[in-house]
């Protein structure tokens, strides 16, 4: 029984599977396989299908604009998460003001201008790799060390959060901005030269022009999961009660997973479907995040 | 390219200038934070911090709620680490007000006067502080002070680990438990009354400064009991239920006049004297609570203070002022 | 002035060309102060791993000025905050590899089923939409799946469709959403790996007669093995290190558990817990927070570095 496969030139990754013959396929060991494959992939959408339809049930009730404009309460008829809305932008936007200039110009040296050859390089490599798998609440660690050495007592302000976001999400964007720019093409490069830039020239008006969109995915990305990060600003007291605006970076404040960790802890029912419709609203902005991280690869990802 | 890339940024910060905006001057319908009058009562602004314990937490939560109708402009958080975190961070100086639901130890006492904090005590409501298990447990609805002491004493650890040792009418289960941590005054005040000496309990429980778990915990478990104070049964009831103490039942009425004991106490917050004198959102804040701690612990479910407690409230605060 | 270009033939590769010294381009003063300021920001990162360290050091050696290593090591009773204090950690290491435990025993399988459907079985089209759909398990921020982990496995599944022995918080429940919640994580290293085996294997497998599932078993696997590996253990790490599932299913009961449907108390859940209080700088129950943020800090480590040469050796073998 020879194989009837007519594959000619097939590129290295696994574009198309490779037929074999169909009795071979139509053995019941491997059709017994084959569903096996296809049951996980199940089971995990279902279970995906399952926290999505259970979320929106039990949150639906409190999905209106008292979610979104109302203080906390205790009275679950009229609390609301607005302070953890306010809250969580502006923890994001101190996030992305710090983090993204750091982790791109990082990348750079690491990309375009560190030499690959001096174990120094290397080790940076390795330990940026490091970074990104240590658990997030070791940031919040982090952070609250920092601020007891420089001396500051109320730990629950919008810049001590953001120094732990930071430096979480610091080396997914160093990664990320990283394989943005190594897909930009060696020509690009070798063109400005050879007309006489400097290196930096070269960087800086032709590499890093060419790579923002995949720049930008990247950092959309992380940002959306500096969002939704609990576990380090627990430990920086963003649990607190707050009647108020957060309104500045030494601000007291609150963000939308707290928030929802905050109602999930307590019995009534009624928080409980307050946790599940500011879980709906952090889901709705963590979509929107990624489609737009998504559009903006699609459309402005250059093919070389 | 250069057009493309223009349109990256520009759109990307006029998303994040619109959202910084909008947070800086969107989202207040009532009233502005920055010095101006507020659409709604007075003009004062400020922070009050509050800190302390779980137990009165609901209660200043509610006064603030209240008090926000009055004074939009003023800032008020409430945090819980526990009735012995609160005094930790209020003998620093961090805190206005500390949210107590015992006494402050002498050691904490020392440790203001160390720092040069000079306080003031207020008895803000009534609490009897209640030990609950599941609704569906009809065997444990009256327990002695003794029983009590057996369960959750330091000697019980390991061992007393089924319902029937604490009474053999009791059926083969194993008990969970589920109470206050360390830092917390019910912790304080429960260990003390129970088993004699503060701090003195078994360990293989399930500890929190969050009374809500204990709530949780119980709901959750038909074997399970808990101690925490009496407005978080009031909140939940139908999800637990409160246990009778030597055949009492705590309520407002038994605690008001004392036959719920040994487990009827006071709760308290503790004043800053230099914020009251300094910081008028503070003294604002202060006279709103006491003035108002009828409708506030109605409002919060908690036991109100009695006349005789209203009256020395009023008499303290005004020798501050 | 000239530049002086080095040819080389291939591809485009996109890898920068070597650093500036071997071109002699016209040099302008700021750029020096430009490149010094890459390289600060690229310091950065070590700043940052030389400062954890630093951070949880110094309180943990203050710790283990008071307690000894070997009692926080092997001790079994933990209970840092009491009167009658002990500070065995053993529970909380114990309760942390119960619920990776549980988390792998669903995470493996499906990751890994998961994974060579898309990468062996699945049309390009159809990869190209079921794979970031697998993503969305990735992104959903662990909070929500903590609130999923205690209202609907704990309370509806467990306590009431199954009727299990098991009260508000278990281990069991936390483990099981933190495995559906690494399923993308192993999948897609896996996935990775098991593609970047060459089409030349498989098709010299079908040329012997092998159908899909054998050339899978017999020759992708084990080609990809060491890649895998990768996956499953940075799916380890991701589990040890998961804080707010537990924090929110999984209790707050520090104990050696035996039983899943019981409660327990993992490294992060009790740094969680702990920091919802208040601990003054220097105190014991502090400098205990740290101790704990070390020991899960250096597990962590271990894990990664392992993972990362497993990571190399599957990237370098093709």
């Amino acid at each position: 029984m020879s194989p009837t496969s007519t594959t000619a030139t097939q590129p290295l990754r696994a574009s198309a599977p490779i037929a074999t013959g169909r009795n071979g396929e139509m053995r019941p060991s491997a059709l017994a396989f084959l569903l096996l494959l296809w049951l996980s992939l199940f089971v995990a959408f279902a279970v995906l299908i399952t926290l999505l339809i259970t979320i929106f049930l039990t949150g639906q009730n409190k999905l209106s604009t008292a979610l979104l404009f109302n203080f906390p309460s205790a009275d679950p008829d009229e609390a609301g998460a607005r302070p953890a809305i306010l809250g969580s932008v502006w923890a994001i936007g101190a996030t992305a003001v710090m983090t993204l200039p750091l982790g791109i110009a990082a990348a750079v040296h690491l990309e375009e201008f560190a030499d690959r050859k001096r174990w120094f390089n290397r080790f940076i490599e390795l330990n940026v790799q490091n970074l990104a798998a240590v658990p997030s609440i070791v940031y919040g660690l982090l952070a609250l060390a920092f601020l007891s050495m420089l001396g500051v007592t109320n730990k629950n302000i919008v810049i001590g959060g953001a120094f732990a976001l930071t430096l979480l999400i610091l080396p997914v964007i160093i990664i990320a901005t990283r394989e943005a720019l190594r897909a930009v093409p060696r020509e690009i490069r070798d063109g400005s030269l050879a007309l006489g830039a400097t290196q930096w020239q070269t960087t800086w008006r032709q590499v890093l022009p060419a790579s923002v969109p995949g720049i930008a995915t990247g950092s959309i990305l992380a940002l959306s999961r500096a969002l939704g990060e609990a576990a380090p600003l627990l430990v920086l007291g963003a649990l607190v009660y707050i009647t108020f605006d957060p309104n500045g970076l030494l601000s007291g404040y609150t963000t939308l997973p707290i928030q929802i960790f905050n109602w999930t802890g307590r019995p009534q029912e009624g928080f409980h479907e307050l946790a599940g419709a500011t879980s709906i609203l952090l889901l709705a902005v963590l979509i929107l995040m990624n489609a737009l991280a998504i559009f903006i690869r699609n459309k402005f990802q250059k093919r070389w | 390219m250069r057009k493309s890339t223009a349109k990256i940024f520009a759109s990307t910060a006029l998303v994040l200038v619109g959202a910084l905006a909008l947070s800086g001057c969107g989202g207040q319908p009532s009233g502005g934070d920055t010095s101006g009058s507020g659409a709604s009562g007075g003009g004062l602004t400020g922070s009050v911090n509050t800190d302390g314990s779980s137990t009165v937490a609901p209660l200043t939560e509610a006064a603030a709620d209240l008090f926000r109708d009055e004074e939009s402009g003023v800032n008020v958080s409430v945090a819980t680490s526990g009735t012995g975190g609160g005094f930790k961070t209020f003998c620093a100086g961090e805190t206005d007000v500390s949210n107590a639901s015992r006494p402050i130890k002498d050691e904490e006492a020392a440790d203001c006067e160390a720092a040069g904090i000079k306080y003031t005590e207020i008895v803000a409501a009534n609490d009897g502080l209640s030990v609950i298990v599941n609704p569906e447990n009809d065997w444990a609805e009256d327990l002695t002070v003794e029983q009590l002491n057996l369960i959750w004493g330091p000697e019980a650890e390991g061992k007393i680990t089924n319902w029937n040792q604490v009474d053999p009418s009791f059926p083969d289960q194993a008990i969970t438990l589920f109470g206050a941590g360390t830092d917390s005054g019910t912790f304080d005040y429960f260990t003390e009354e129970i088993n004699g000496e503060d701090g003195a309990i078994r360990t293989d429980y399930s500890p929190s400064e969050d009374d809500n778990i204990t709530i949780q915990g119980v709901a959750g478990d038909v074997s399970a009991i808990g101690f925490l104070g009496l407005s978080y049964v009031e909140e939940n009831e139908g999800v637990v239920k409160a246990v009778a103490v030597d055949g009492v039942m705590p309520s407002t009425e038994t605690v008001q006049d004392g036959t719920y004991t040994p487990l009827g106490r006071p709760l308290f917050i503790y004043v800053n004297n230099a914020s009251y004198v300094d910081k008028e959102q503070v003294k604002s804040f202060i006279d709103f609570y006491v003035a108002n701690s009828a409708e506030i612990a109605e409002r919060a479910l908690f036991v109100p203070l009695t006349e005789d407690q209203v009256t020395t409230a009023t008499d303290e605060l005004a020798s501050l002022g | 002035m000239t530049a002086i270009i080095e040819r080389r033939g291939g591809p485009a590769s996109g890898r920068a060309p070597a650093p500036a010294s071997s071109f002699a381009g016209r040099r302008r003063p700021g750029e020096f102060l430009i490149k010094l300021a890459l390289r600060l920001a690229a310091a950065v990162t070590v700043v940052t791993t030389v400062g954890i360290l630093i951070a949880l050091l110094i309180p943990s050696l203050s710790f283990f000025a008071e307690v000894p290593v070997l009692e926080f090591l092997f001790g079994t009773r933990w209970a840092p905050r009491f009167a009658d204090a002990s500070f065995g950690v053993l529970p909380l290491v114990t309760a942390t590899l119960w619920t990776t435990l549980i988390a792998l025993l669903v995470a493996v399988p499906f990751g890994l089923g998961a994974a060579t459907l898309l990468a062996e079985y699945a049309r390009p089209r159809v990869r190209k939409v079921l794979k970031p759909l697998l993503e969305i398990l990735a992104g959903i921020p662990t909070v929500v799946y903590g609130f999923f982990a205690l209202q609907f496995v704990q309370g509806t599944v467990l306590r009431d469709w199954l009727h299990l022995p098991t009260g508000a918080f278990s281990v069991l429940a936390a483990g099981l959403v933190m495995g559906v919640m690494i399923i993308p994580t192993i999948a897609s290293i896996a996935e990775d790996a098991m593609s970047a085996v060459p089409q030349a294997l498989r098709q010299g497998s079908a040329a012997l007669g092998a159908n899909r599932m054998q050339t899978t078993l017999r020759v992708v696997f084990p080609a990809a093995l060491s890649g895998i590996v990768a996956a499953v253990v940075l799916g380890i790490s991701r589990a040890v290190g998961e804080t707010m599932i537990v924090a929110i299913a999984a209790g707050n009961q520090a104990q050696l558990v035996t039983n899943p449907l019981d409660q327990g108390q993992t490294m992060t859940g009790f740094i969680a817990n702990a920091a919802l209080g208040d601990s003054r700088v220097g105190s014991l129950e502090y400098n205990t927070l740290f101790a704990v943020g070390l020991l899960l800090f250096l597990i962590t480590l271990l894990i990664n570095f392992i993972s990362i040469r497993f990571v190399r050796r599957f990237r370098e073998a093709y």
